[in-house]
């Protein structure tokens, strides 16, 4: 009988990413002065089990690296060899270097030609003079009298090997209670749940209005299933979308070797701290958050955290500290990325806003400067500097996080730092929004974007020939967009005066929607519309409201563009 | 092991295949039964912007945003009234789902590979380019139709343009003095 | 009627493996994540033989054996360490803790049915 083991590889694959991050995370926890030695033992079995399992499936390379890297720790904890800085580089970069291997085996990339025998180089080095031994590939712990003799020993016996262990158990057949602590489940499994749960929670909310109107009395059985029903269906639908929730961890835990790394480069000190690592938040949401805070991190320790020489003269501590935090606040998850740098420098600031002929104004508050930051090609650095001076600005960043229906802000204070805080909603599947009509019309606003809705004066709106209507709210003039005009939309109210403006803001814009009227504001079960048609302009997705019928989710920011590109260059 | 089922088999006794018939206007055609999700009443649909007068909106079916298209509209065949007599067919073309507004759905045909006879070419109806032939049932002439490659086809409009459009693209050139 | 074994690894791919090869052979197999888990379900199922793996979290495979040769149902069967070393110190290790035989990974699965057959058939 032969056995295909490549059935085992995504098993293997996956649980070798997981020994090769927890590998990572332990190495740079380690204190290199006094190594923990249960610490020092996890890093150990995390090598040995990715050794004994490639070596099974056929995995050379990774065998060889890990063989000799597990060697090498396994030396360090038995105390043969002193723990030293330069282990750990070489360490990481193994890891590097197997998630490299790992990929390629997967078919991502290819593994560079002789990178695996030149990290066993690398890693001997270390630890000279004493190679790894060779091993027996098995042995019996006494020779089977049936063992042909010279074949190489694979397993071994003691005694004579049972030769029955007695009547066949009754109970073998019984099958012990499942005891593992999580089970692996496919992503798409979970969505199509999420998506199932999506409907019980529009078929619910049909049912709910479909009763509205009964008689309490005649019907409260009825009514009061009903009410159960919502409870249960929303207890339901919280428990499904927490299975998509991530530990923030996740995301943090790759920050201490970008911080590690970068302050190596840069000649500082820099120590970082997070909390709120088991703060929950969407997968979809994590994974595309990092790329958005690895930004702010090296802004962080490029620009923010002075040199040791300039904190000393400033009286503080020499080492900077970068903080990452995570908590949970109403229906958001913030994120902030803190240090104990120099903070913004607002004359700066400023002076390159005008420069960039940004609009730049002595009466700006804290807060507005600092969202120059956001602007397009604004960058503060006196030199673009490797780290973080690569095109990418923070413009970027704020696009990014906007993209996930997150806000960013700024807050620093001259000489003790800067706090870039982000926004995110708990999860894209599901969005806080505020129904609006246009004609016979539904849509949907993303709550997010709203800042106010109000019925404008007929002194509020002004009527510029070519160029639009600007709605005056609050001292600020507004471009309007019409929805109806818009979408084209029939038989909906035209005059500004008689219908109803929302305020939104989308990258610091404001602009005002014009509709016939506003609904309530509720939680909207996200769906593409693109699934089955194609991409329609000022519209981001489709819900579907509690009588069954669609409505679709408004593209705030694009609206938001299209009220400002129909205003004369200079407004 | 057998293989049986497969499509436009040239073997004598090719299997007979399902085949749904409606009328658009005073023609009657044919499509594969298997493309047909189910036959809904006509619910009025909420309206996408920008798009095309056949392109009645979006409904809901279970959970799918499905878009809605009128075929009387998009071939100029019958009138495009409303009532609560009328039929939607919903479509399940490629990975996409669609309904299609028709005159009537009338029954569903079996049909074998070898009575499909090719079409003449058309001046009308759904034109030839997706017309997989003409079949006899009975008295009728049935018009077969790849209604797969008609839903997906740039005509619709209904797919995302491909990075070049084609010459198919039924938007009428812009003048501009 | 099949007779059981216990495989304990914390590795899921060997786990895997491992079952899906001794069951292709005729085997019932009952696995377990670690010595913990391998102890539990040793009280709960009468093992035919037991495979463990020696280096695991917790509990490991030579501190697995002697809790299982402590028990009286386990006094007797079979119970075969898999190991990366194959040293002599590693051997008389198990040896003391109890193992009745070794099998070194990495191993290939026409190895492992051949093991297991010379103990239990």
């Amino acid at each position: 009988m032969t056995i295909d083991i490549s059935q085992f590889f995504q098993v293997f694959y996956e649980e070798t990413e997981e020994h090769l991050a927890a590998m990572e995370s332990l190495l740079l926890a380690l204190d290199i002065a006094r190594p923990d030695a249960g610490q020092l033992n996890a890093i150990f079995r995390a090598a040995h089990s990715i050794k004994g399992s490639a070596g099974t499936f056929g995995f050379k390379d990774l065998a060889e690296v890990t063989h000799v890297l597990e060697h090498l720790l396994d030396r360090i904890r038995r105390g043969e060899l002193l723990l030293r800085e330069d282990m750990i580089d070489a360490f990481l970069a193994a890891g590097d270097l197997l998630k490299v291997l790992l990929a390629a085996h997967k078919g991502q990339g290819e593994a560079p030609v002789g990178a695996a025998d030149a990290m066993c180089a690398r890693l001997s080095a270390l630890s000279a003079p004493q190679a790894p031994p060779e091993e027996e590939a098995y042995g019996f712990f006494e020779p089977q009298p049936e063992a042909p003799a010279g074949e190489e020993e694979a397993y071994g016996f003691f005694d004579e090997p049972p030769v029955s262990p007695g009547p066949p158990s009754p109970t073998a057949a019984v099958q012990p209670p499942a005891g593992e602590a999580s089970i692996r489940v496919g992503v798409a499994k979970v969505d199509e749940m999420i998506n199932l749960v999506g409907e019980l929670v529009i078929t619910q909310a049909m049912l709910v209005e479909a009763a509205t109107g009964l008689d309490p009395v005649r019907h409260e059985r009825l009514l009061d299933g009903l009410a159960q029903f919502e409870r249960n269906t929303r207890n339901l639908q919280e428990a499904v979308m927490s299975i998509r929730m991530m530990p923030m961890a996740t995301v943090f835990s790759r920050f201490p070797r970008v911080v590690r790394e970068l302050s190596q480069k840069l000649g500082k000190r820099v120590e970082l701290r997070t909390s709120g690592d088991d703060t929950e938040l969407d997968k979809g949401l994590i994974e595309r958050i990092v790329d958005p805070l690895t930004h702010l991190v090296r802004n962080s320790l490029d620009h923010g955290i002075e040199s040791a020489a300039e904190r000393r003269a400033a009286g503080k501590p020499e080492a900077g500290v970068i903080t990452m935090k995570a908590f949970h606040q109403g229906g958001n998850v913030v994120i902030e990325v803190g240090d104990d740098g120099a903070g913004l420098s607002r004359p700066r600031i400023l002076a390159k806003a005008r420069e960039r002929g940004l609009p730049a104004d002595d009466r700006m508050t804290d807060a507005e400067v600092w969202q120059l930051i956001f602007e397009p090609g604004f960058s503060t650095a006196e030199k673009v500097t490797e780290i973080s001076g690569r095109g990418v600005g923070m413009d970027v960043v704020k696009q990014n996080i906007g993209a996930l229906g997150g806000r960013v802000e700024i807050q620093s204070a001259a000489g003790s730092g800067t706090c870039t805080v982000v926004r995110l909603p708990l999860t894209l599947a599901i969005i806080d929004g505020m129904s609006v009509a246009a004609g016979p019309e539904t849509y949907v606003a993303p709550l997010g974007y709203v800042i106010e809705s109000l019925q404008p004066e007929p002194e509020m709106v002004e009527r510029r020939s070519g160029a639009g209507t600007l709605v005056l709210v609050r001292e600020e003039r507004l471009p309007m967009v019409a929805l109806h005009e818009v979408f084209g939309v029939p038989d909906a109210v035209t005059a500004p005066e008689q219908a109803i403006v929302v305020v939104v803001e989308s990258d610091g814009v404001r602009a005002a929607l014009l509709v016939d009227a506003v609904g309530g504001q509720q939680p909207f079960v996200v769906k593409s519309l693109e699934a089955n048609y194609r991409k329609v302009a000022g519209i981001s997705g489709a819900t579907i409201m509690g009588d069954g019928r669609v409505a679709l989710i408004l593209d705030v920011p694009a609206l938001v563009r299209m009220a400002c590109s129909a205003l004369p260059a200079a407004a | 092991m057998a293989i049986d089922g497969l499509p436009g088999g040239n073997g004598a006794s090719g299997s007979a295949r399902e085949y749904l018939v409606f009328a658009l206007g005073p023609d009657e055609y044919a499509i594969d039964i298997l493309k047909v999700q189910e036959i809904r009443v006509y619910e009025r649909p909420s309206a996408l912007a920008n798009a095309p007068a056949f392109v009645k909106g979006v409904v809901n079916l279970r959970g799918s945003i499905v878009p809605i298209v009128d075929l009387r509209i998009k071939f100029g065949a019958g009138a495009a009234e409303y009532t609560p007599f009328t039929v939607v067919v919903m479509l399940s073309v490629g990975r996409r789902l669609v309904g299609a507004v028709v005159d009537g759905v009338s029954d569903v045909v079996p049909l074998r590979a070898e009575d499909i006879v090719p079409a003449p070419e058309f001046a009308a109806g759904l034109g030839t380019r997706y017309i997989d032939g003409l079949a006899e049932a009975g008295e009728r002439m049935l018009i077969v139709v790849d209604i797969e490659g008609l839903m997906l086809s740039a005509e619709m409009q209904l797919v995302d343009a491909a990075p070049r459009s084609g010459p198919d693209a039924a938007l009428p050139a812009e003048r501009t003095a | 009627m099949a007779k059981t074994i216990l495989a304990i690894d914390d590795s899921a791919s060997i786990r895997q493996m491992v079952a899906f090869t001794l069951k292709s052979s005729g085997y019932e197999i009952v696995e377990a994540v670690d010595g913990v888990d391998g102890l539990e379900k040793a009280r709960s199922i009468a093992a035919d033989l037991v495979l463990t793996d020696q280096n695991m979290p917790g509990m490991d495979g030579l501190a697995l054996i002697r809790a299982l040769r402590a028990l009286p149902e386990y006094g007797a069967v079979p119970i075969l360490m898999l190991t990366t070393e194959s040293s002599d110190d590693m051997k008389q290790q198990g040896r003391a803790a109890g193992a009745t035989g070794w099998l070194v990974k990495p191993f290939d699965p026409q190895k492992l049915i051949e093991v297991v057959r010379k103990v239990i058939g």
